[in-house]
Formats: C-alpha cells, structure tokens, sequence
C-alpha cells in the first residue's frame, strides 16, 4: 500500500492516491490535495465533502444524483467547484475511496 | 487501476435511435458518465429516439416486450414472445424495469437531462426526424440546444479524442 504525506501526516492511499482509511482524513490535509487538483476550497467545497464523506461512511453509494439532493449545493454548482470530473476529485479530496457507481 | 493513455477520449457523441427505456438509457449513461469523466458529451437523438426528448413522452417511455428474446419472467424463466401481447404485459414490464432502476438511483429521463446538462453535455434532436414526425423545439425538452442537420451534426462530432458512438 502506498503512502503519502499532507501537512506534515502520512496517510495510506492506493495506487490512484485515494485514500484507503478515512478516518486518517483532516481539512488541513484536504487543503494539500485540493492543490494538488488545483482547487482553492471554500466552505461551499467543505459543505459538499462532509455531505460525501457522511454519506459514504453511513455506506451508502454515492452518485451525481446524490449531490442534487444533498441540499447543499446542485450539480450544476459542484461541476463548477471540482472542474472536470467532480465527483472523483471531491471523494479524492474528501478521503473517501472512488465510487464504484457509473451514474 | 491506472487510466493514464497518450490518445484519451476527449469527446463523445452518442446517436440515439430508438425509444425504449433501455435503448434511451443506455445512451443517457455513457453520455452521463463521460460527463463525469471530464468528456465534453454529445447526445443526437432521431427516430423514435426523439421519444426521449419529446416533453409529454419521455417520462413515460416502455421496453418492448414482443420479439426480445432475452426477456425474461421473474424467477428467470424466458417469456414467450406470445406473452408480450398480453394487454398490460408492456406497462407491467416497464413499470419493473423503473422501479428496479430507481431502486440504483438511476433517476427518471428528464431529471437525467438535468444532471447530464448540468454538466455542460449538449442535446440535439434530428431535423429529419422532427419534420418526419412533426416536431417542435415547443415539443422538445428545454435542454435541447437545437433542431440540427447531420452535417451539424458531424460539426459538433469533430475535434481530435473524439468519437461517435451509434447505440
């Protein structure tokens, strides 16, 4: 298993730099990767991660669908917030593993 | 499992031509997912695949229970084609056929749209197929960008990465 090191933690990823145990998660560490991606985190970023990580930790399956009713922001806002492809750079920031969902 | 390649896919469009729920799905999923991939997305649809973007209709599509031999019963077994004309028997399978997929959250064709064009992907209908079958853009979903020709068509296809893909 690899490791890498945000603010100074080392955390276990796998070879796609998700990481492997959540718990090692922290907003300081989130900051590291968000760079990384070339993201600037705001509070509306912070909202939606604690939406995903909450989500996946009660096991459920994350989805695009998912965010729209997350109540905190829609799909079109989390496009714009993890440009690209947003829900595997916001579970990658967020210290959760990738979604296996194809939706 | 590592996707790093020198020739990645950068565009797709995705042509549509039929109106059951598993034809239209199909097609909604690749141009969704490479949406969240980071693909700019393509959806062309003609035929009876403007069904799908046609407002009164496209919430209320059905699978085709007659000549589909990998229809199967619950439990497994095969149906017989013969079934299929069984008043009720298309409704009742297309009703299964929803209820399992929201059950995926797998939402329904126009909240699909949304979250598809939300993303930045583009619907088309085919001008051949709206003249043909008398339609619209008043017809049409608000997501629809246009009433387009297939030269239009392979305009927005072009590009390097990208690919045409006929479900």
């Amino acid at each position: 298993m690899a490791q890498k090191t945000y603010a100074g933690i080392t955390v276990d990823v796998n070879e796609e730099g998700y990481f492997t145990n959540p718990q090692q998660w922290s907003k300081e560490i989130a900051v590291e990767i968000a760079k990384e991606q070339g993201i600037v985190l705001t509070e509306q970023h912070y909202a939606i991660m604690d939406f995903l990580r909450n989500r996946f930790l009660g096991g459920e399956a994350l989805s695009i669908r998912s965010i729209n009713h997350s109540g905190v922001i829609d799909v079109k806002t989390f496009y714009q917030l993890f440009p690209g492809a947003p829900l595997k750079k916001a579970t990658r920031i967020a210290g959760i593993p990738k979604p296996v969902s194809c939706i | 499992m590592s996707t790093e390649n020198n020739h990645p896919i950068r565009k797709v469009s995705i042509i549509c031509a039929k109106g059951t729920i598993e034809d239209v799905y199909a097609a909604l999923i690749m141009g969704n997912g490479a949406v969240m991939e980071g693909i700019e997305a393509n959806l062309f649809f003609t035929f009876f695949g403007m069904e799908a973007i046609t407002k009164k209709r496209m919430d209320k599509l059905h699978t085709g229970v007659v000549g589909n031999p990998a229809m199967r019963l619950p439990g497994g077994m095969r149906m017989p084609s013969l079934l299929g004309i069984i008043p009720g028997m298309e409704s009742f399978t297309s009703w299964m056929m929803k209820k399992e997929m929201d059950k995926l959250d797998i939402p329904p064709v126009s909240e699909f749209f949304d979250l598809f064009t939300a993303g930045g992907g583009k619907l088309y209908a085919c001008k051949t197929a709206a003249d043909m079958f008398k339609l619209t853009m008043d017809d049409l979903c608000e997501h629809v960008s246009g009433i387009i020709t297939i030269g239009e068509f392979y305009e927005h296809a072009a590009g390097e990465g990208s690919q045409i893909i006929f479900t």
